[in-house]
This record gives C-alpha cells, structure tokens and sequence, in this order.
C-alpha cells in the first residue's frame, strides 16, 4: 500500500506527468463515444485510422512548437511570425518547382533547390527576427509582428497572388506517403526534427546555454556567455522550423496557398509550449513537454472532429478544455488547493 | 551634460523627421494633382479639336466616369473580377475607368473613394474588403451626388439609400441549384429511390457564402424524404482542413453517398482523403462530390474524373454593372439587388467548358 502511494507520488512528482496525463484523458474521452477510436488498418498500404490521423496532423504543429519552445526559453518572448514564414517557405519552394507558372505536371527546376530554398528562407526570416530581437533589443512580439503582417504579403507577392499548384507525385510524398512505407511522412519529419534538436540540446552545452540566459540574460553575459547570440541563434532556429513545417504543409496540399498556409498556427504553437508545461517567462523547459502539448492539441481537434460537435461550438469546447488543461499545471491553484485542504483540516480539528 | 547633448540631438532628429514626412506629404498630394491637371488639359484639348466639328455629337458622346475600389488580387476569382470590369469599363464602350487596389485595407478603400468624390466622378463601384464601417463615406458620396455600387460582398449600412445598387452572387440559388441537379443525377442514375447519405463541408462560419449555400441546400432537401444529411462541419474554406474533416467523416460514417463542399478547394481536399481511405470518387466511383465556385482548378478535377460537379460563383460582374449603369443615365429605377447569372457545370461538360472559361 505504501509503496503504491510512494509510485503514485513519484509519478505525479515528474515533470512531464501532468501533459502526458491530459494528453491520455483527451484520447480517451473519444472511448465514450467513438469506440473505434484507437483501431489503425491498414489502407492502401498506409495506417488508417483516428489515432493515426491525431499523430500525422499534429506533425506541422510539433515542428513548430520545437522551434517555439527554444525562442520562449531563450529570450522569454514568442515568435508570431512562425504561420507566415509558413507560408513563405511554401511560396518559395513552390515558385522555385513550377518556374514561376500557376500549376505545372512536372518539377521544372530540381525538387531539392526548392526544398533547400524554402528552408533557406525559413533561416532568412528567422535572422531577421533574431537579428531585431537580440541586437535591436526589440520587445519579441512587436519584433515579429512585422514579418507575421508582412510575411503573407511576400508570399503573395512570390506567388503572385495565386494558388500555385504542383501537380507531381513525388512532391506530394513529403505531406503524404512514401509507397512502400505504411506510416505517413509528415510522422517522420516530425520525429526527425524532434530527435535532432533533443541530442543538440542534451550533447552539447547549447541547451544549458539557452536555459541561463533565459533565466538571467544579464548574468549569462557576466559568465561569458554571448546572451545576444543564444537568442540571435534560438530564433533563427525557430524560422529553420517553421520553414519546414512550411514544406510540409504545402506538401499535404501540393500547391501554395499564401492565405491560408499555416494561417493561425503561430498561436497553436505557443499554447502547444504552454500546455507542455512550459513558463512562457523564459528560463527551464522541456522540449518533450511543447512536443506532448501539440499532439494534445490536434488529438482536441480530432476528438472533437469524430464526436460530431457542431462547427459554431467547436471554439468553445477548444476554450474549456486549453482552460482546464492550463489551470491544472498552474502552480498557484495547487497551492490554493492545499491551502483549502489544509483549512479544511484544520477547521475539523477545531470542530 | 551627455543628456542635454543627446535631448538635442533626439530634437534634432524629431524636427527632420517631421520635416521630411511633410515633404513627402507635400510631394505624394503633388503628384496625386499632376494626373488630374493633365487630365483636364487633355479634355480641353480634345474638346477643342472635337468642336469645330460637331458639338452635339461631342455633347452625347462625353465619357461616363466610373471610379473602381477592389479589395486586391487575393484569388482567381478576384482577378477574374477585376478584369471582367476593365473590360467592360473601356473607352470604347464610352467610359473611363478609374482602377484603385486597396490590397485588402478597407482604409485604402475609404482613401480612394473620397479620391473619387474629389475628382467628381460619374459613378463609384465599391468591392467592399468589409461589412462594416461605410456609413461615413457613402455619406460623402451621396452629398455629393454620386450614385454608389457595390460588387461581390454585401455591405451593413444604418441608411439603404447611401448605396443604390448591388450586384453579386445569390448564394442560396447556389445552394438550391446543386440540390436540383443532385436531384436530376440521382434520377438518371436511377437511384432516385435510394437513401442518400450526404456529408458537408461548409465554409468558414458566418461568411455569407456559407450562410447561403448551407441554408439553400437544407432547405430544398426537405423535398427529399429518402436524403440524410449525416453531419456538417467546417472546412474553413481551405484544402488542408477540408481533408482533415473528411477524413474524420470517412471513419465515423462508412457510407457516406454524396459530399457538399462549399468550395472547391475543401472538395480537392475532400478527394485525396476520400483516395487515402481506399474508395472512389467522381462520376465513375462511389462518392459524389458536389462542389462550388468552379474555378480553373474545379474543370482539371472534373477532366481527371474526381468531380462531379460545381456550381458556378461568378465573378463577372462588369457587363451587369454598366446595365445598371445604362438604366441611371437614362434616369430609369434600378433594383437594389442584381445578381449575376451563374451557371452549373458538371463534369461531362468540363473538357468542353474550360477553353471557354475566364478564370
């Protein structure tokens, strides 16, 4: 019995417990309705199946709350513009691949210059950001918010105010599939992305780095570390990811969309951070914690998709649920919960 | 000391500032003159050619100002919009177009149309980027007696007479003319008998197209006892969301008949989630995808034999416009609301249509 308790305690005790736990509540809330929920067949030589749909749709989402996660720990602010660089990176690559034409059957420049020029434009617009925030000491918001007006405007511009579609096979493998490979690209993209980050973070002393000079950027300065080039570095990291989740995005609907690519992403990344039990303060995170909070994110949307919730609600559902998932993990209701225990307590002692 | 020095300098660099931004205030109200000085000049100039000729002839010939405010060029649709009206607005028709893109700002509308009123045009033809917010302005138009139009969105004034007439797209019509040719398909196909499960995908929640178009097919699919509408949803208007619903829509229903998507991109969508689940659509396969706008890409998705069906927005608004136009100058009423003709087009005609299509 008191070992289970002490389990219990050590459970609750880790730091990503509480994510994970709303993560699993909202799955499994689908069990009432959608028994089937968790069935995967296999379908054309893909996994099929609700759940595989939560992980594949949340792939764009974990990209980029990866990058988001690094810009919110290193300089305590957040990058709006992620969407819009989206959608840039979508419009370079799909402007590169059809020459400038509105909708081409075959790549007319080789699918690798687009890929490389969309991430390069991704790592553009983020030097711009990191270039604003950490030399120009612009407040991060105020400093993105220009490429997150402006940003859809360029990918107009690129696109000349058109949908450009690419119509070839290959090109639509990275939103899709691979034949011969039963799970979805977007899946490994994700996971690809994530993995990376984790060993930089953890084998070199990047991490640490970003940590400190979130906390105190003055004193990491002091130690001798170059706080300005952390965060110089986390954003352009930041526009890295939202650059390839650009690719990906474009890639699911093989055509760029210059209104609508990534079109209010920015603000699912942030709470993708927060609900992974990030301080959007800066300093301590966890990467692990941003990624399980985008996948809560969609599995919401996908739940709430398979329970049938009309459209004109389905915000509010959204609202209670971010609301409920965020008050869990606030550290002042815990202490108001104890307090009111302790009170509690207290007041039958008396009695 | 350092701060007084640097006070100064701040001063310093506020008053050049200013400065600058009044010369180049100066500079844009200068080079916004320039046009319409030349302007007058050429038509003193052609007046004065014209006039040992006829002057009666010149008198009846005079050119009918009309001043155009379009959102921007954000689609097909619009651009297809813009020129249908630059066409129809020529100098051989015997008008003469004044074209402002106010790049999605309703600000840079309200700009141009007091532009309009200062250069005295004939008419304004409004494309309004909002609903809301044109009260003021029409105001101002209508002081200074000039009749206002307003093309494609709606617009929520206090005072119907600060507009004179609308011309745009009956989304309710659309709404009914895809049930009706539904309706026809089925019965060619002798499934008019049958139960019919139909799913939608609507448009962004509230926008008037999804309004129209949702409430038009509900409405006429009270005539059809054996149609069920198993679930709505929205797509958003977007390709992306579109598959995403569908897909949730193949794995809670497993027979799913006909699908409704408000616009064509939801419906590309719609078919690639509809090929990933392993079934078939189009004319030749097991789900019927009913579509609207019908833009270029629709007709390709009908050639490939993906679509059924879409029911046309049309963005030709030009020639219903300058009828309008025609029936003021002769100083007969006109009605508040015009729409455009719109066809349907399904997909045995698609191959035969395209060449012919504008947008």
């Amino acid at each position: 019995m008191n070992k289970g308790k002490a389990f219990i305690k050590r459970l609750t005790g880790y730091r990503l417990f509480l994510p994970l736990f709303c993560l699993v509540l909202v799955l499994f809330s689908n069990l009432i309705k959608t028994p089937g929920f968790f069935e995967v067949t296999i379908k054309n030589g893909v996994l099929y199946g609700y759940i595989i749909d939560v992980i594949n749709r949340a792939s764009d989402l974990v990209i980029l709350a990866v990058g988001m996660t690094l810009v919110v720990a290193a300089s305590g602010g957040t990058d709006i513009s992620v969407g819009a660089v989206m959608s840039v990176a979508g419009a370079v690559c799909c402007f590169i691949l059809s020459g400038g034409q509105q909708s081409v059957n075959e790549f007319v420049n080789p699918y690798i210059l687009g890929v490389l020029a969309a991430v390069l434009a991704g790592i553009l617009c983020g030097c711009f950001n990191g270039f604003l925030v950490a030399k120009l000491k612009i407040q991060p918001m105020v400093a993105t918010l220009i490429l997150f007006t402006a940003g859809r405007g360029i990918a107009q511009l690129i696109t000349k105010g058109q949908i450009t579609y690419i119509r070839v096979e290959s090109y639509k493998m990275l939103g899709s599939s691979i034949p011969g490979i039963p799970i979805p690209t977007p899946v490994f993209v994700a996971l690809i992305v994530v993995l990376l980050t984790y060993v930089l973070l953890k084998k070199t002393t990047l991490g640490l780095y970003i940590q400190t000079v979130g906390i105190n950027a003055k004193a990491s300065k002091l130690m001798g570390i170059k706080s300005s080039m952390i965060i110089f570095l986390s954003y352009v990291f930041c526009g890295l990811c939202a650059g390839i989740s650009g690719l990906v995005a474009s890639s699911r609907i093989y055509s760029a969309d210059a209104n609508n690519i990534g079109l209010n992403l920015e603000l699912d990344a942030i709470l993708a951070v927060a609900l992974g039990g990030n301080s959007l303060a800066g300093g301590k995170f966890s990467l692990l914690g941003s990624v399980i909070g985008a996948y809560t994110i969609q599995a919401l949307s996908t739940t709430l998709y398979a329970m049938g919730v009309s459209p004109d609600q389905i915000p509010v559902y959204k609202a209670i649920v971010v609301v409920v998932i965020v008050a869990l993990q606030s550290t002042e209701l815990k202490r108001m919960v104890s307090k009111l225990q302790m009170n509690i307590k207290s007041g039958k002692k008396v009695a | 000391m350092k701060k007084r020095v640097l006070s100064f300098l701040t001063a310093a660099v506020m008053t050049t500032a200013m400065i600058l931004s009044g010369c180049s205030g100066a500079q844009t109200a200068a080079t916004t003159a320039a046009p319409a000085a030349t302007e007058t000049k050429a038509e003193t100039t052609a007046a004065k050619t014209e006039a040992p000729t006829t002057t009666a002839a010149a008198a009846e010939k005079k050119e009918i100002v009309v001043g155009f405010s379009q959102v921007g060029a954000e689609s097909d649709w619009r651009t297809a919009n813009t020129q249908s009206m630059k066409t129809t607005f020529t100098e051989a028709n015997g008008y003469k177009l004044i074209f402002d893109d106010a790049q999605q700002k309703q600000e840079n509308q309200l700009k141009a149309v007091r532009n309009f009123i200062q250069q005295d045009v004939d008419y304004i033809v409004i494309a309004p980027v909002t609903e809301t917010g044109w009260d003021t302005v029409l105001q101002e138009a209508k002081d200074a007696g000039i009749p206002v139009i307003i093309v494609d969105r709606m617009i929520n004034v206090s005072d119907d007479s600060l507009y004179t007439a609308w011309v745009g797209s009956n989304f309710l019509q659309e709404g009914y003319d895809a049930v009706a040719w539904l309706d026809d398909y089925l019965k060619k196909n002798n499934k008019a008998d049958s139960d019919i499960n139909i799913v939608t995908l609507q448009g962004t929640i509230g926008s008037s197209a999804q309004i129209g178009r949702t409430n038009g097919v509900e409405e006429k699919m009270k005539d059809h006892p054996k149609w069920k509408m198993l679930e709505r949803q929205t797509g958003e208007f977007t390709q992306a969301k579109g598959q995403e619903v569908m897909e949730s829509f193949l794995k809670t229903y497993k027979d799913i008949n006909v699908v409704i998507a408000e616009n064509d991109n939801m419906a590309f969508g719609a078919i690639d989630a509809i090929k990933a689940a392993g079934k078939t659509c189009g004319p030749k396969g097991d789900i019927t995808i009913i579509s609207f706008d019908a833009v270029a890409a629709a007709f390709d998705s009908m050639i490939a034999g993906d679509m059924n069906v879409s029911v046309e927005c049309n963005p030709l608004h030009g020639p219903r416009v300058a009828e309008i136009i025609q029936k003021l100058e002769k100083g007969e009423k006109v009605d508040k609301i015009a729409y455009v003709k719109e066809g349907v087009f399904p997909a045995d005609t698609a191959a035969a249509e395209k060449p012919k299509r504008q947008y």
